[in-house]
């Protein structure tokens, strides 16, 4: 019955729209079957967090009130009196952690596997960028609480993008909306963080997820090799769809779970007229670069520690930005595969010093 | 002919479309930049009282829009320095065990006289003058 009158409406849809092309764009894709298939899920679950991330926004912009006398005080009534307001505020919290991580597991998958070689170059830039924006993501929506620990983050956060030369004091300014963080800050953070960083993702996102439709699923050269009988594929409508789904239920009891066992905590209100405690330190995933930039001495020659760190950290960014175009020339040794190796030592470099920025936080 | 129309269309399109963002982008970025909002004129800040004030322990002072910290030490003499630290932002306080002033961020060490002596900070604290007058503790811009 249920299925009947889904046709019927297609077929509705069908006589006044010429539905074939979508049906096409739907219906093309097939999914490779070989060992390293389970990469194909990293993506897909990013973006199902990103769709939690949407839902639960929304619902905590019914109750928060930014503003440097209200948005700490709205935070706590979310938590401690609005139905639930626990559980959304719990679980925006551990999606967003766990959104970047799925983005850089995804990131890191498309790199050792090389799919982001012609012609997917636009995939991987897009990607990147997408990675970039859920950082800023994270980097806004920490300061939106109001709470001590996020205030003197944000105050180190801005003040190092001051050190960017040339245009840095005006960045700082821009986004501090002033010369210090204040309830100025907050209020251009919330908007960036509702209105900028949504709207530009959403773009991204949609070109991004255009682009693997259109081009399909990349299969590694192991699989390019193998003859063509013994090639297997899924049809990713509905086949792999479907275990995308049931992957995504699993991810969200776990992050319920996470939510329900792990509260995120309010801490205390920000007070700009009070000495900074022990523990600041930035999310996670800006760890590494945080340590990075402390163990820099303080002049290296004639530049200062600090902007060498966020020249290099630029730089870097920007090959990493345009890998796919690129061309490291394979020659001379066909057996070492210098891209891998490259990879390997990002990853170590970043797991470490991540490491040791908790470590020394905790000992400091 | 009817080529020559459109190129010349075309051009006209273009000139006037890159010409339009353009005069859109200044206003937009001159409107992110925010206004300068007059500093407050802030020459001195009274402080409470200077008996009342417990030795080895320190308060932070808001002097205009800027905090500063006002320590008084076991001998009973009063520092002021600007709270805010050189490295990058955070607010300093005393540690009352060591005698020093103590960045929680970075670990940055400075003296009581705002000397920068360990860790990332690259510039001495400012330092204020502190008066007692009637035992009013009077901080003033030094200098
Ligand atoms: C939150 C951010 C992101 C979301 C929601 C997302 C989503 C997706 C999805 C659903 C797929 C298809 C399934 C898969 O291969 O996993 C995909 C593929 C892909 N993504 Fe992302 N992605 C994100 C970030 C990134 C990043 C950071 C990069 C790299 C810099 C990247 C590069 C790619 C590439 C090259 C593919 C094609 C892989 C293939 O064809 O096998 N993506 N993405
Ligand atoms: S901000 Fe004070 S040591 Fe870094």
């Amino acid at each position: 019955m249920f299925k009947n009158s889904f046709s019927k409406l297609v077929n509705w849809l069908d006589t006044r729209y010429d539905l074939s092309p979508v049906k096409e764009l739907i219906q093309h894709k097939k999914v490779p079957l070989h060992k390293f298939s389970m990469f194909y899920y990293l993506g897909g679950i990013a973006l199902f967090l990103f769709i939690v991330q949407v839902i639960t926004g929304i619902l905590l912009l019914m109750y928060y009130k930014p503003g440097e006398e209200s948005a700490f005080e709205s935070v706590r009534f979310i938590v401690t009196e609005v139905n639930f307001g626990w559980l959304v505020r719990n679980i925006h919290s551990w999606s967003a952690n766990l959104m970047i991580f799925f983005a850089f597991a995804h990131m890191f998958s498309v790199y050792f596997t090389k799919a982001f070689k012609k012609p997917r170059e636009l995939t991987w830039v897009t990607g990147f960028l997408l990675l970039a924006l859920g950082m800023g993501f994270g980097f806004s929506g920490y300061l939106l609480p109001w709470n001590e620990l996020a205030f003197f983050a944000t105050k180190v956060g801005t003040d190092i993008a001051g050190a960017i030369p040339i245009v840095g004091s005006t960045i700082k300014e821009v986004l501090r909306g002033g010369d210090d963080v204040t309830g100025a800050t907050l209020s251009r953070f919330y908007g960036i963080h509702v209105a900028i960083l949504p709207l530009l993702f959403t773009f991204l996102l949609t070109m991004h997820l255009f682009f693997i439709q259109k081009q399909g699923m990349h299969e590694p050269d192991s699989f390019k090799k193998l003859p063509e009988d013994k090639k297997r594929y899924t049809p990713f409508f509905p086949n792999f769809a479907l275990k995308d789904a049931l992957l995504w239920l699993v991810v969200f009891n776990i992050l319920l779970l996470l939510a329900l066992i792990f509260p995120w905590e309010l801490g205390i209100k920000a007070d700009p007229f009070a000495s900074a405690p022990a523990g600041i330190k930035p999310e996670w995933y800006f760890m590494f670069m945080f340590q990075t930039l402390k163990f820099i001495p303080a002049h290296v020659l004639f530049i200062e520690g600090e902007i060498l760190g966020i020249l290099g950290f630029g730089v870097a960014g920007l090959v990493w930005l345009f890998v796919p175009f690129i061309k490291i020339k394979e020659k001379f040794n066909s057996k070492f595969d210098l891209m891998k190796w490259i990879g390997i030592v990002i990853i170590v470099y970043m797991i470490l010093l991540t490491i040791f920025g908790y470590v020394s936080s905790s000992t400091a | 002919m009817s080529t020559n129309r459109r190129k010349f269309l075309n051009i006209l399109l273009g000139i006037g479309g890159i010409g339009g963002l353009t005069i859109l982008t200044y206003p937009i970025l001159s409107y992110l930049i925010p206004p300068k909002s007059p500093k407050p004129k802030v020459n001195s800040v009274k402080a409470g009282s200077a008996t009342a004030f417990p030795a080895n322990s320190y308060k932070i002072i808001k002097f205009g829009r800027k905090p500063v910290i006002l320590v008084k030490t076991d001998q009973g003499k009063f520092v002021a320095l600007s709270a805010t630290c050189t490295h990058l932002d955070c607010i300093v306080q005393y540690k009352k065990d060591t005698k020093q002033i103590w960045c929680a961020c970075h670990n940055g060490i400075y003296d009581l006289n705002g000397r920068n002596v360990s860790g990332p900070p690259p510039r001495p604290l400012k330092s204020f003058a502190v008066k007692i007058v009637k035992d009013e503790i009077i901080i003033t811009q030094a200098g």
